[in-house]
């Protein structure tokens, strides 16, 4: 531990930001890299099309589940504002002034 | 054999306005980049260790989760586990990428490479939602992902040098900026009753998914599941 330097680079711990870095970047190009070597048939151009939503919904639900109430009134207050509002900065201050409060109440 | 689609329409406009897109969850990646620093600083990281890491890896949950395994002293095989935890968090962005092809899949290579280094959640669903609303700008990707990146990497420095900045992000929400910015994203990226079906049969897996698997490979599960649905379910005329 060299807390007291602030500028240092330790080499293990480069070589581990490193790893990490390629690990990343491997997940950012690999499904670019494969669906450019697949044929974009209707099967597949409908999967793709589908794949956003998706994607959106497989994260969000089970993170309402897993942060319990105060991440479902979190999540919930923001997809509520946005489903009146259409705008992304008043759901996102509602869904972190909910998660406060009910921080702040205990939940 | 490569299913190349025509390249998109990449313009200084389309950066600019992906720039104005992402704005409004700046703030909220400000206050995790800020937690994340104080983090590293708790783990001992240098300055400089801690500002390679937010510019290199780009991806907070990862790095947050990737501090767990810090340790003062590294081996070849505590190197190895790190990066491979890094890949199971990330491996979402494999669909992500997935998603985007058709889109920027055309671009020139040493333009797509590049700019994919950029690719995150939060620029990739600004991205799906412009594109949702008829948007072809591939821009608009680029502009979002790295106006994020910079206050990314700056967010990073504040926390790390003021220590105990913010010691209990989640008092303020601040691990939930990500599912509620999502959540929100579901709003404009309904397309009709077809994706009522498509996003239950997602949903559902997730949930059961995230109930009998360790880590993040609820979300493997429940977007594959979805992916497959859509591309069984026939396009109906209904689209509301």
């Amino acid at each position: 531990m060299r807390t007291d330097d602030l500028l240092g680079v330790d080499p293990g711990t480069l070589a581990a930001i490193l790893a990490m870095t390629a690990a990343t970047y491997l997940c950012r190009i690999l499904g670019v890299w494969m669906m450019g070597h697949v044929p974009i048939t209707p099967f597949v151009r409908r999967g793709l099309a589908a794949l956003p939503g998706s994607i959106v919904i497989a994260t969000v639900l089970p993170m309402a589940v897993r942060g319990g109430p105060v991440a479902m009134l979190a999540i919930g207050a923001g997809f509520a504002v946005m489903l009146v509002r259409r705008n992304e900065l008043l759901a996102l201050i509602a869904g972190l002034t909910a998660a406060t409060l009910a921080r702040a109440a205990g939940l | 054999m490569r299913a190349s689609p025509p390249a998109p329409p990449l313009t200084r406009a389309g950066v600019l306005l992906g720039a104005r897109m992402i704005m409004p969850i700046v703030p909220g990646i400000v206050f995790f980049a800020s937690a994340f620093g104080t983090a590293a600083a708790q783990k001992g990281m240098s300055l400089t260790e801690t500002v390679l890491m937010s510019g290199l890896v780009y991806a907070g949950t990862a790095q947050l989760v990737g501090l767990e395994l810090w340790t003062g002293s590294w081996s070849l095989t505590s190197i190895l586990g790190v990066a491979l935890l890094t890949f199971t968090i990330n491996a979402r962005l494999i669909l992500q990428g997935a998603s985007l092809q058709p889109w920027i899949g055309g671009l020139p290579g040493p333009v797509l490479w590049p700019s994919l280094f950029l690719l995150t959640d939060a620029n990739w669903v600004l991205g799906e939602r412009y594109r949702a609303s008829g948007g072809r700008d591939a821009g608009v990707l680029i502009g979002a992902g790295a106006t994020l990146w910079v206050f990314w990497v700056v967010g990073t420095i504040p926390g790390r040098l003021a220590g105990g900045f913010i010691t209990r992000p989640e008092q303020f929400g601040i691990d939930l900026v990500m599912p509620i910015f999502f959540a929100a994203m579901i709003v404009p990226l309904w397309k009709g009753r077809r994706d009522a079906v498509i996003w239950g049969i997602a949903g559902a897996v997730a949930l059961t998914a995230w109930a009998l698997l360790p880590g993040y490979a609820f979300i493997m599960a429940g977007a594959l599941a979805g992916a497959l649905a859509g591309a069984l379910l026939p396009e109906t005329a209904d689209a509301n």
